[in-house]
């Protein structure tokens, strides 16, 4: 069987951001109400259960179905959806959460705080992935009445890391169809119940999912308008980009085509192509140092290959101008965290000979390799951008005297090359930043993370110092002193660059001009869609 | 028929040690793989702690030794269990079920296209040997046997569905249109037109090859001139004395190649969105999926032995000197 053609995962299953019901918005004419909207989706999942897999390949399709207590607004700001308000102790120990009243879920049962205690106690805590360091130290979630769930946590929580984190890390499946029995091998986990705005109607493998219109949703107004959504699966991008074409699909979520469609369809007046809506999904495109490489322990030979990297070039012949220069672990989407800087490694190849020569790689007339050995680079297999830019750096290193050898992977064997094996020299990846640097951020350069533990520190990079700065971050409840713990963050990990940030992007979106109300929030494709609408044809 | 029925399972006594060679060395040679099912999930969701890894690995049956795993796979499947596919959660018995039909209908249709087709377009270029007919149809056979039929399908697309809107770009069938009976077999046929033919131009660049040269050696023997010299029009001459000799490496053929034509599927069938067999191989080996893997591969190792075993039949009617 031919079976060569590797297929990249897409989007490197990152996380997204939150998503609020902005109301009606004004300028595109009076909502109407029906239509099918179809979205092309890449890669199956397992599950469609956001309570126990945290990916924007599942939120994309189930959280039209499942909704969390929070999501985020048009500004990134939380905002109540399960929960209508909450307030928190001084001490950051005890967070309670008012829940929203008169909201069934799907089978007509009621929902309550008991679902949230459940989703809280036994999924995010126990088997959600980032859920599991997030709610380490939750202790309980008591429920005084229906309406009202109090978070115990034994270490201080910060709200604003808790809230940003509940838009992915939060959404409320139906305690009575869970409890009693193995979460993983329920079946609701490929047939969602929920609240939201619509409901499960089939799944059929390799071919699509379709949710329906559920006419009781809370919101009421006559929402949702979409009467159904379809999600096809279709893997090939090439004819992915058919279909937007050919007006089969009208959404193309989380940079779905290759970039080479993405900019021919970006001048065609059917479609709007752009990373609008997507801020809150930023991540960067990376090189991986393997300290454990005696050349690579060196910082003025990090510093050096980061120094030889055209990065203005790559964004725009590459990436086709999606793109900008990582300024730090802390993309320039995090309003809270951000601090305006410039790119770090600006691109000087004098530069980056003058630190190698000074760290003793001289580069012999002999062969011109400043190295005895060439680096192993693993190119990650999370499509266009880290790909590319393997090759990128490939012949950006060969400028200044540096041989790389590329060793291309599919995922499983990326994974397992990088961070159980740690056969690599080089490697770029793709860090996925999820509004708070606690979530999903730090665990790249604190030490402890076991070995095998992907988009970790398993590059053998060790700062003590580093260590106590997340950690003071972590649970320090002071927003001010927050910020500015994470700026000392920032700094270091730029000064000791045990991985190079060095590209900043968004995901890209391709609809069409039909779809109304879209990108209205930070994580659009991952937002319930309540209000989306299609105008005629 | 108990002649048959005899023969049909002394085949299958004869194809059980090279299915469970093919099994058991598949199984070993995927352990050359790195990384496993749970590093596909880790990658599908975004990252998650060794703990939960760790717990994955002794949910699937991953944390046993290879021969442990190897043995209760090969325990299993004496009881006729195919296990769990990891990837749907489901037996990999309905798991490959789903799929099945898809893909024999598709190829099925693909195979009878170009068999069809190949068969009189290799009579017409027999007949006018080396004639304008003869030199087109070589041609084009030419050509189509050399595009690759991904980029054939992609082209396809961009015509028929994009500039000409006539047929849908993928799919099986239209979703969610509720079509029973005879609409429903429209619409599929509808959304198979593109791929067949993307699939079949390649096979049928063979048989029409195949079908010519066969023609024209059966022409040359002596029976035909007898057929022609007692009197017979050329037309039943064709029919009835060529054609059906020439007809023997043709089904030969179509044996032999459906083996490939389920490989060459995973390419046509991840272009048009189809659901079938090869597509489901391909996500198996992308995402470790083991049972469902060796599921296929059993399933597809039991569908060639059921084919030349049909070949082997058709062979005894067309030529009865062979016999069962």
């Amino acid at each position: 069987m031919e079976l060569r053609r590797r297929q990249a995962l897409t989007g490197a299953g990152g996380i997204a951001l939150g998503g609020l019901m902005p109301g009606l918005a004004f300028g595109q004419g009076a909502p109407q109400r029906g239509g099918t909207l179809t979205v092309q989706i890449v890669g199956e999942q397992r599950v469609l259960n956001p309570a126990i897999q945290a990916s924007t390949g599942v939120y994309v399709m189930a959280s039209k179905m499942v909704e969390p207590l929070v999501d985020l607004d048009a500004a990134g700001e939380p905002t109540g959806v399960l929960a209508e308000r909450w307030d928190s102790a001084p001490d950051g120990l005890t967070h309670t959460f008012h829940l929203r009243r008169g909201v069934t879920w799907h089978d007509g049962k009621p929902f309550t705080s008991k679902d949230v205690q459940f989703s809280a106690m036994e999924c995010w805590k126990k088997i959600l992935n980032y859920g599991t360091t997030l709610y380490l130290f939750l202790e309980a979630v008591e429920t005084p009445d229906e309406h009202t769930a109090v978070f115990k946590f034994s270490r201080p929580m910060p709200q604003g890391l808790l809230l940003r984190a509940l838009p992915d890390l939060g959404h409320v499946i139906p305690a009575h169809v869970y409890e009693g029995a193995d979460i993983r091998a329920n079946p609701a986990n490929t047939a969602p119940i929920g609240t939201g705005p619509f409901k499960f109607v089939e799944y059929q493998r390799g071919q699509y999912l379709l949710a329906e219109r559920n006419p009781n949703y809370w919101r009421g107004n006559g929402l949702p308008y979409l009467d159904r959504i379809v999600w096809r699966f279709i893997s090939d991008r090439a004819a992915a980009a058919a279909a937007i074409e050919s007006g089969q699909v009208q959404f193309s979520p989380y940079s779905g085509l290759s970039l080479s469609d993405i900019a021919r369809l970006s001048k065609d007046a059917r479609f709007t192509v752009g990373t609008k809506g997507n801020e809150g999904n930023t991540a960067h495109t990376v090189c991986e140092y393997n300290l454990r490489r005696k050349e690579l322990s060196d910082v003025r030979v990090r510093r050096a290959i980061a120094h030889a990297l055209d990065l203005d070039f790559f964004v725009e012949n590459f990436l086709f101008g999606y793109a900008r220069l990582g300024t730090g672990p802390i993309p320039s989407s995090s309003a809270p965290f951000y601090v305006p800087r410039p790119a770090p490694y600006p691109f000087d190849k004098a530069r980056a000979e003058a630190l190698l020569d000074e760290a003793g790689y001289k580069r012999p007339s002999r062969n011109g390799q400043r190295f005895a050995q060439p680096l192993k680079l693993l190119p990650a297999p999370w499509g266009e951008y880290t790909l590319n830019f393997a090759t990128f750096i490939q012949q950006s290193l060969r400028e200044i005297g540096i041989r790389v050898e590329i060793e291309a992977r599919d995922a499983p064997g990326f994974l397992t090359g990088v961070y159980r094996n740690h056969d690599f020299d080089l490697t770029t990846g793709w860090h996925q930043y999820r509004n708070d640097p606690a979530v999903s951020t730090t665990v790249w350069f604190r030490t402890g993370s076991p070995v095998g533990a992907p988009w970790t520190n398993q590059y053998g990079y060790d700062n003590p110092e580093m260590d106590r700065t997340i950690d003071a971050a972590a649970t320090e409840l002071d927003p001010a002193r927050r910020k500015s713990l994470y700026q000392d963050f920032v700094k270091l990990a730029i000064d000791d660059l045990p991985v190079h940030m060095a590209v900043e992007h968004a995901f890209i979106s391709v609809y069409s001009k039909r779809l109304m109300n879209s990108h209205t929030n930070p994580r659009w494709a991952s937002s319930s869609w309540a209000d989306a609408w299609l105008a005629p044809a | 028929m108990m002649r048959l029925a005899a023969l049909a399972l002394r085949r299958l006594a004869q194809s059980l040690p090279v299915l469970a060679v093919i099994l058991v060395g598949l199984f070993l040679l995927l352990q050359l793989a790195p990384g496993d099912t749970v590093d596909a999930l880790m990658a599908q969701m975004g990252g998650g702690s060794a703990e939960d890894a760790a717990r994955l690995r002794e949910q699937y049956g991953l944390d046993a030794g290879v021969a442990v795993q190897l043995g209760r796979y090969l325990l299993r499947l004496a009881s006729f269990d195919l296990g769990q596919s990891a990837i749907y959660g489901k037996p990999v018995a309905s798991v490959i079920g789903e799929r099945l039909a898809v893909t024999a209908l598709f190829m099925s249709c693909a195979l009878a296209f170009a068999f069809a087709a190949g068969l009189v377009l290799g009579v017409l270029a027999a007949r006018r040997v080396n004639g304008w007919p003869d030199t087109l149809i070589s041609t084009l056979g030419l050509v189509f046997y050399a595009i690759p039929s991904f980029w054939l399908g992609l082209m396809l697309i961009v015509l028929f569905s994009v500039k000409l809107a006539w047929l849908p770009p993928g799919g099986f069938e239209t979703i969610g249109a509720g079509l029973t009976g005879l609409a429903r077999v429209a619409d599929i046929a509808t959304h198979l037109v593109l791929p067949v033919v993307s699939l079949a131009l390649i096979f049928l660049a063979i048989y029409l090859r195949l079908m010519r040269a066969s023609m024209l050696e059966v022409m040359s023997l002596d029976f035909v001139r007898t057929a022609r010299a007692k009197g017979l029009p050329e037309g039943k001459v064709l029919r009835r004395h060529v054609l059906r000799n020439a007809l023997l490496p043709m089904v030969t053929f179509v044996g032999l190649q459906f083996s490939t034509m389920l490989g060459g599927s995973v390419v046509i069938e991840s272009v048009f969105s189809l659901p079938g067999l090869g597509r489901l191989a391909f996500e198996s080996v992308v995402q470790r999926d083991l049972n469902t893997l060796l599921g296929i591969v059993l399933v597809s190792a039991l569908l060639v032995i059921l084919v030349n075993f049909v070949v082997d039949l058709l062979y005894a009617r067309l030529d009865p000197r062979i016999g069962a």
